[in-house]
C-alpha cells in the first residue's frame, strides 16, 4: 500500500475547497453559505498544517490557530448581520435580499 | 495503519462536506459540518498537530457549531426550495467539478515530487508546550493584535444583533 504523503493532504484540501465554493455559489440560505465558508477556511488549515509537517516547523500551526480565530470572528459577525437582516426583511434567503440591487 | 486512518477519515470529511451542501434543512447541514470538523481533527493529530486538533474540536465542533445551531433555531429557518437550474449546469456541473479536482491533484503531484511521508509521531513540534513557547515569544505581537480583533468582533456582533431602542 502506498504511504500517505503531503500530496494526499493537499488533494483533500482541494476537495474541501471545491465543495465549499460550490456551496457558496449554489445555496440560497445564508446560514449554509456561512457554513460553506467555514469549509473553505478548514481547507486552508489543512494546507498550513500539512506544510508544517513537511517542513518540520511549528510556524504553520501558529498560522492555523490565527485562521481559526478569524473564522470565529467571521461567524459571529456574519450571524449577527443575519439576525439584523431577518428582523428587517423576514427572510434568510440570499436572493430575496435585493436592497442594494439596482 | 496511517494509510487506513487517513483514508477512512478523509472519506468521512469529504462525504460530510458534500452532505453540508446537498442537505436542504440547515440543521442537517450543521450536523454534517460537525462530522467534517471531527474527522479533520483526527487528520491533524496524524500530522502531529495535537494542540490544533484539540482546538478544532473545542472551538469549531463545539463553539462555532453551537452558535450556528442557536441562530438556526432562533430564525426558525425551514427547508429551502430549490430553484430550477439551467440544463448546462445540470449535466456539465458535476463532471467539470471532478475534472477540476483531478487537474489540481495531478498538478500538485507533478509540481511537488519530494513530499515527505506522513507517519504518526514523525513530527513532535505540535505539543501544547512547544506550540505555546513559539506563540508567546516569536508570535506575541500577532497574538495580542488578534485579541483586539476578537474584541471588535464581539462589539460588532452585539451592535448588529441588539434591538433598536426608540
Amino acid at each position: 500500500m502506498q504511504p500517505v504523503t503531503t500530496v494526499h493532504y493537499l488533494a483533500l484540501s482541494v476537495a474541501l475547497l471545491l465543495i465549499g465554493t460550490v456551496g457558496v455559489l449554489t445555496r440560497r440560505n445564508i446560514v449554509i453559505i456561512l457554513m460553506s465558508i467555514e469549509l473553505i477556511l478548514n481547507a486552508v488549515n489543512i494546507n498550513l498544517i500539512a506544510f508544517s509537517h513537511q517542513l518540520q516547523n511549528v510556524n504553520g500551526q501558529i498560522f492555523a490557530i490565527f485562521v481559526i480565530t478569524d473564522a470565529v470572528a467571521e461567524a459571529a459577525v456574519g450571524l449577527g448581520i443575519l439576525i439584523a437582516l431577518f428582523r428587517n426583511k423576514e427572510t434568510v434567503l440570499a436572493d430575496e435580499v435585493n436592497l442594494l440591487k439596482w | 495503519m496511517d494509510v487506513i486512518l487517513f483514508l477512512a477519515f478523509a472519506t468521512i470529511a469529504v462525504v460530510c462536506g458534500v452532505n453540508v451542501v446537498l442537505q436542504t434543512h440547515p440543521i442537517s447541514s450543521a450536523v454534517s459540518l460537525i462530522g467534517v470538523m471531527g474527522s479533520l481533527a483526527v487528520l491533524y493529530l496524524l500530522l502531529g498537530a495535537e494542540f490544533i486538533a484539540a482546538a478544532q474540536v473545542i472551538v469549531y465542533a463545539g463553539a462555532i457549531m453551537v452558535l450556528f445551531l442557536f441562530v438556526i433555531m432562533l430564525l426558525n429557518a425551514g427547508e429551502e426550495t430549490r430553484r430550477g437550474r439551467s440544463r448546462l449546469v445540470q449535466f456539465l456541473g458535476l463532471p467539470l467539478l471532478v475534472t477540476l479536482l483531478g487537474l489540481f491533484s495531478y498538478l500538485v503531484l507533478r509540481l511537488f515530487p519530494n513530499a515527505s511521508h506522513v507517519r504518526f509521531g514523525a513530527f513532535q513540534g505540535g505539543t501544547p508546550a512547544k506550540f505555546g513557547r513559539v506563540l508567546f515569544t516569536e508570535f506575541l505581537l500577532p497574538f495580542e493584535v488578534t485579541s483586539v480583533l476578537i474584541l471588535i468582533a464581539i462589539l460588532g456582533a452585539i451592535v448588529l444583533a441588539r434591538k433598536e431602542i426608540e
